[in-house]
């Protein structure tokens, strides 16, 4: 899933030294290894005692529609908690990230908010995945990358139906919008990519199980989607 | 400004669009003109120049938007363009060019307020042996110091006329420091070609042969080679063979004059001190492929050069050594005609030449076909550089073995260098092929310890110090001819930028890979040096490279990455200086890209950075 | 006898005249192209057909076959460079998949699927393009434009109009069309054109008819552009 072509010199970047190990062969796939059946159906195998998997997840600019299509994964979603715990999601409302074996982040960077969000899940995750079309491409919000910020502004504070006397807000509180959205793999090193608008279920639920068991995570063309 | 039912511009454009006819391979000499007439070519023009030549106006457009000399904007009465070259920045170019835009209060690439004067950056204008330069309405202008531009400020503000100009500021000088076979020997006009009647069409192809000329714009094609796939062409059409002239298809000679490649220019003193002797290789072409009808493309930023050659031609038809019954050879009739550029580097690449001699968008073709039997209207036609067209007058005058007997094996004859740079004099050296770039570098007083040069201009090699015993010749290391030098201390990462700024400015946009890949490569060398990059961005241009390398339709694409990768290889501390520590850096500056909203909502909070 | 050449090891046929592309899409052999269309006279410019002839890379579109060429298509590393072209020319225009009409039977899509685009890699250049609706039929969104010249083709060849055509250079080259106003509501294009149904982008649409067909039952999203192209899944 990790593209051939890396953005950096390694070709399966992981930014912790210690988890550069070649797919296959990763911290958490140690435990969880389970090396037959790639078949469909498949589960990933209990923990047992071992410690679980630690996931964040976060949106930013986003729909969280690719958290929806997460929790679409259904019934299989009892099988995942078995393996893995979540750290902050929009599920456990934890407000920080901690140190997480794998990080998942839909949407693109569109203000000052997202990227300290985004540097915060690149510190703590050994493993970055970005999921969806917003996080890759910069998706629907980029359509306003052709758009003045200051015309952005004034529609949306002034000229906006049933605003009186509207003016621009000054506050702190208020994320500071950056001229254009960008994907996150422009701001820190993303490990993988899990395109889609979103992607399946399926895709997901393939997707992270070929992670969790210590696979390349490869996706049948049908899963592969950008829209 | 204009529009096509405006009497003015009927009035400007009548004259010229008579003067040409209706001739659509003559757009490209006809919009040079309008944007002369009009200072842009406005879309009134574009309407007027397709009804005259009754082609789709979407051409005209895509034509007049090609060229970097053609503007849809106005740029002014008075259009200065600083040559951009490394070795014209190392002279202190941006500096001069901001002083000149402070004193006549534009700002760079922006037409002045009262739409006066405009100043900007153009690619290489072929004075750097005399830098500064810039052209202004397309005349050039040299030795540029403050002195100068005090007196252009000047003269622009008293609105004097270009043409009254003081003539120094113009003037352009051969400096021609070392001679040999093509330089130094006189040459009589017609020698070459009574040589060439005397001995016989045949005859002289073999003499070339045996001469083992190789063509002098780089890629070093044998001459012979390429003269006798051209005679020996048949000119096919899809559908059935072409037969123009008495059962023959009708031949071209061209001579490659768009001397673009940055760092030379000795093309530009063959044209103008040795005009008849490249005129006489272009006959003596002519006579052994059997054409009548030759091109000289003369690159834009040479224009000035354009009503000495004309003269030269004439006196040369006068003479009988042009035009019909050449030297009262019944059967010989060849006549040329000169063509002028309009700022497209990509024009040098022979198919996107030919293209443009058509009136086109410089394109290069998909070949094969080659030139050689289908190039110009489909026609067999022969492309080379002006001077392997005035070595082919030498041998066609002195004969092949002649010839063979200078040089090296595979490089035989002389090759004119154009040196420029860190050095006391630059100019012109001829030298026999095979001298090494130390002797050079000796003789054209290379200041304090040369560090780098640049052979061949950026599509070419950048050799270090420690390659300085290495031979100009095709067998080590080929070159059109130019040779910047670069002393100790230089920050070879400059020139890497800046080659790389040309390349992203003069990729046609054809392909893919040259078309993005020039500008992905250009961005990555800013974000170097901006201080962000890292040692990802490193691998990321050698990739890309690759990709120039392998994928590109031509030969820009396919070189365009050379000194950047070659100045990585050769002088990696020079991008390694420039680097952060961390493994990533983002793709933008995201404290700038916050920007534009601060200024809009008035915040300079802890939150409004980054 | 026929002549013949080999694609990976595998023996096609070819008649004088013929391309490497013409001789592989005849023998339903896959090579990735945007810019070709058989209809059409090669084009060779967006490069994803290059092969390795002979040792040499060559684009496939218009390389003539001739006898006993060694032909390299699908390998690791012609892919790995093909994939780098389409997301070259993923971020080098605005291509927005989740917003666009054409998704899911767009070509440049498709390839990217057949190659196994996860991302567009490169930094983005998000241009700013002119999108042009005054034309009552057909819309054309610049954004999506790749520069492949089909439109510019099928207008001149087949539709004998020459509405379209490029102007600029490099970066900023740039499809026009043939109005004063530069709009295409003001040329002679009609809906049923050719030069309309060819764009193998969303850069040139019908209007009406966006999601007549909705996401989730288009072309590509259950065939790859190999097997639609080449007629089912020949090897």
């Amino acid at each position: 899933m990790s593209e051939r072509s890396g953005r950096g010199p390694h070709p399966i970047p992981l930014p912790h030294p210690q988890g550069a190990s070649p797919p296959g062969s990763r911290c958490f796939a140690a435990t969880t290894a389970r090396q037959a059946g790639e078949g469909e159906g498949e589960a990933v195998s209990p923990a047992g005692d071992a410690k679980k998997i630690r996931i964040a997840t976060c949106s930013l600019a986003g729909c969280f529609g690719c958290h929806m299509s997460l929790l679409d994964i259904d019934e299989r979603l009892f099988g995942l908690l078995e393996l893995v715990e979540f750290d902050r999601t929009p599920l456990t409302d934890i407000k920080h990230c901690g140190p997480c074996d794998i990080g998942i982040v839909e949407g693109g960077v569109c203000n000052a908010e997202n990227v300290h969000v985004l540097k915060e899940f690149r510190k703590n995750c050994k493993v970055l995945v970005a999921i969806g079309a917003c996080a890759i491409t910069g998706g629907i919000p980029a359509l306003r990358n052709n758009l003045d910020l200051w015309d952005c502004f004034q529609e949306v504070y002034c000229y906006e139906g049933g605003l009186e006397c509207g003016q621009i807000p000054d506050d702190p509180e208020l994320p500071l919008p950056f001229d254009k959205v960008h994907p996150i793999y422009e701001v820190v090193k993303v490990d993988y990519f899990l395109p889609g608008c979103p992607p399946p279920a399926d895709a997901i639920w393939k997707f992270l199980t070929d992670l969790l068991n210590g696979r390349e995570p490869k996706l049948d063309y049908e899963m592969l989607h950008f829209d | 400004m204009y529009r096509s039912d405006s009497p003015g511009l009927s009035r400007l454009l009548t004259p010229i669009l008579q003067r040409h006819g209706r001739d659509a391979t003559r757009l490209l000499q006809i919009l040079r003109e309008v944007q002369d007439a009009c200072h842009s070519v406005p879309a009134g023009a574009i309407d007027l120049v397709a009804a005259h030549l009754d082609v789709p106006r979407v051409n005209v457009e895509g034509v007049a938007g090609f060229y970097s000399f053609l503007s849809a904007h106005p740029a002014g009465e008075y259009r200065l363009l600083f040559s951009g070259n490394i070795t014209d920045q190392m002279l202190g170019k941006d500096e001069l060019m901001q002083y000149l835009c402070n004193k006549l209060w534009v700002e760079p690439g922006r037409l002045s307020e009262d739409g006066l004067v405009s100043v900007d950056s153009t690619s290489c204008t072929g004075m750097c042996d005399q830098g500064p330069a810039a052209l202004v309405n397309g005349w050039p202008l040299t030795n540029l110091d403050h002195n100068r531009l005090d007196l252009i400020a000047e003269l622009i503000r008293s609105r004097k006329p270009v043409a009254d100009w003081p003539p120094m500021l113009f003037e352009v000088a051969d400096n021609v420091h070392r001679g040999d076979v093509l330089l130094g020997q006189p040459f009589e006009p017609g020698a070459a070609i009574r040589a060439t009647l005397a001995r016989g069409a045949k005859e002289t192809l073999a003499e070339m042969d045996k001469s083992n000329l190789r063509g002098r714009g780089g890629a070093g094609f044998k001459t012979a080679s390429k003269w006798a796939f051209c005679h020996a062409a048949i000119a096919e059409e899809e559908g059935g063979v072409i037969c123009d002239v008495g059962g023959q298809p009708e031949r071209f000679i061209v001579c490659n004059a768009d001397e673009g490649e940055p760092g030379t220019f000795k093309d530009r003193v063959l044209l103008n001190s040795h005009a008849d002797l490249v005129f006489e290789g272009m006959t003596v072409g002519a006579r052994v492929v059997g054409a009548s009808k030759g091109f000289l493309y003369l690159r834009g930023e040479y224009r000035y050069l354009l009503q000495q050659l004309e003269a030269v031609l004439k006196r040369r038809r006068e003479a009988g050594l042009l035009g019909g019954n050449i030297l009262g050879q019944t059967d010989f009739s060849f006549d040329i005609e000169i063509h002028l550029g309009a700022g497209a580097y990509i024009c040098g690449e022979e198919s996107a030449l030919i293209e443009s001699l058509e009136g086109k968008r410089g394109r290069p073709r998909n070949r094969p076909p080659f030139p050689v039997t289908r190039g110009y209207k489909g026609r067999p036609t022969v492309v080379d550089n002006v001077e392997t067209f005035a070595c082919a007058a030498r041998i066609a005058e002195n004969g092949g073995a002649w010839f063979a007997s200078i040089g090296t094996a595979q490089s035989t004859g002389t090759k004119l260098l154009s040196v420029s740079g860190d050095v006391a004099r630059p100019g012109i050296y001829e030298y026999p092929f095979g001298v090494t770039v130390r002797q050079i570098l000796d003789d054209c007083g290379a200041q304090g310890r040369s560090y780098a040069v640049q052979v061949s201009g950026p599509s070419g090699t950048t050799i270090s110090w420690k390659e300085f015993e290495r031979k100009i010749a095709f067998e080590d290391l080929p070159t059109a001819g130019a040779l910047m030098v670069f002393r100790h201390r230089r920050d070879l990462f400059q020139a890497a930028r800046n080659f790389a700024d040309f390349f992203a400015h003069e990729s046609c946009g054809f392909c893919t890979p040259c078309r993005v890949g020039t500008q992905l490569q250009k961005k990555i060398l800013e974000k170097i040096q901006s201080g962000h990059g890292t040692a990802s961005d490193l691998e990321e241009l050698k990739r890309l490279g690759h990709i120039l390398k392998t994928m590109s339709h031509c030969g820009l694409g396919s070189s365009a990455a050379n000194p950047v990768l070659d100045i990585l290889e050769k002088f990696p501390d020079m991008y390694e200086s420039k680097l952060k520590a961390f493994a990533f850096e983002p793709a933008f500056d995201l404290d700038g890209a916050l920007e534009t909203a601060r200024k809009i909502t008035g915040r300079d909070d802890e939150w409004a950075h980054l | 006898m026929s002549k013949t050449i080999t694609i990976d090891g595998l023996t096609v046929p070819f008649r004088d005249g013929q391309t490497i592309m013409d001789a592989a899409l005849a023998s339903g052999v896959y090579i990735p192209h945007l810019c070709h269309n058989p209809e059409f006279k090669p084009h060779g410019s967006c490069k994803l057909c290059t092969v390795n002839v002979n040792g040499r890379n060559a684009a496939s579109c218009t390389m003539p076959a001739t006898e006993g060429l060694q032909v390299l298509n699908d390998t690791a590393e012609l892919n790995d460079e093909r994939r780098a072209l389409v997301q070259m020319l993923f971020v080098e225009g605005n291509h927005l998949c989740p917003s666009c009409e054409k998704s899911g039977n767009c070509q440049l899509q498709a390839v990217a699927y057949y190659l196994e685009m996860m991302s567009p890699h490169y930094n983005h250049f998000y241009p700013t393009r002119e999108v042009d609706a005054s034309h009552p039929g057909i819309l054309l969104d610049r954004n999506r434009c790749i520069y492949c010249e089909l439109c510019v083709r099928a207008s001149r060849d087949a539709d004998g109009k020459n509405v379209f055509g490029l102007t600029g250079r490099g970066m900023a080259t740039t499809l026009i069309v043939n109005s004063a106003s530069g709009r295409l509501g003001d040329t002679t294009l009609a809906v049923t054109d050719k030069a309309v149904q060819v764009c193998p982008t969303g850069a040139l649409m019908k209007k009406g008819l966006a999601y007549t067909v909705p996401i989730g039952r288009r072309i590509f999203d259950h065939h790859s552009i190999k097997d639609v192209q080449t007629g089912g899944g020949h090897e």
